[in-house]
């Protein structure tokens, strides 16, 4: 494990703003914009919206990511929920099955410059973002 | 975290002072369509200054929120959103339409004496 590694547990709606909190001051700390502070808490916040709308459980890892010169940090959004059955569809324009809140996964990736998907049916989602100064 | 919610004149003000959980601002949206009927308000000010995100859950109860309160015969205008934050919304592709906005307080309170106004006539 990684140092400055914040591992958050995402269980209810209070844990959305103690994960976009945490990842705020992660990013305020590697010297982001006010900005993309912004974004950066947003597409936590819609991460953990996730986990907790469709898997009620789950976690959120915030890291530093590193790449040569270039720092910035990574979101990994992980639970063990049922898994997205179509995760081309899921990452459609507007997409959402909850009738919800959501721009969803789409809205997501355009708050971020790197965004990776994994997910299997009956094991789970893990979404892994990153976005670089 | 309660949202204090002051009376002045004919208005609702809620100053909404730190992060609001999910539950917080269904809250403070069932709160204001109710006191809209106690005091007979007809304008609802509510101020997002404070507020460093506006998810979707966020701008989808806000939502709601205003148009909840128009079926209830009164006008809601949002106030103070943050600059980076208007950028984060659209770029999340969200949008709050139908939904008065201002720059702050006082653009707000100027927005609703304007349209008290223009309806004046009519009620």
């Amino acid at each position: 494990m990684k140092s400055h590694e914040i591992r958050v547990q995402i269980g209810s709606d209070s844990d959305i703003v103690t994960a976009r909190q945490k990842g705020r001051e992660m990013a305020s700390q590697l010297g982001f914009t006010i900005t993309d502070l912004t974004l950066i808490a947003t597409a936590i916040s819609e991460l953990a919206r996730n986990i907790v709308l469709y898997a009620q459980q789950g976690e959120i890892l915030l890291s530093i990511a590193e790449e040569g010169a270039r720092r910035g940090i990574g979101v990994i959004a992980r639970d063990a929920g049922p898994g997205i059955p179509d995760v081309e569809r899921a990452l459609q324009e507007g997409f959402s099955t909850s009738r919800s809140f959501g721009m969803g996964l789409s809205g997501v990736r355009r708050l971020v410059d790197e965004f990776k998907i994994v997910s299997e049916l009956g094991s789970g989602t893990t979404v892994s973002v990153k976005k670089w100064k | 975290m309660q949202v204090p919610i002051l009376k002045q004149r004919d208005y609702l003000i809620a100053s909404i002072q730190a992060a609001l959980t999910d539950a917080d601002l269904l809250q403070l949206r069932d709160a204001l369509v109710t006191r809209v009927g106690t005091f007979r308000s007809r304008g609802v000010i509510v101020d997002v200054t404070a507020l460093d995100v506006m998810d979707s859950f966020a701008v989808r109860t806000l939502g709601d929120l205003a148009h909840m309160i128009r079926l209830r015969g009164a006008e809601t205008v949002i106030v103070g959103i943050q600059p980076e934050v208007a950028f984060a919304m659209v770029q999340l592709g969200l949008t709050l339409t139908g939904v008065s906005t201002a720059l702050d307080l006082e653009e707000g309170l100027a927005f609703l004496d304007k349209r008290m106004k223009a309806t004046s006539g009519t009620r």
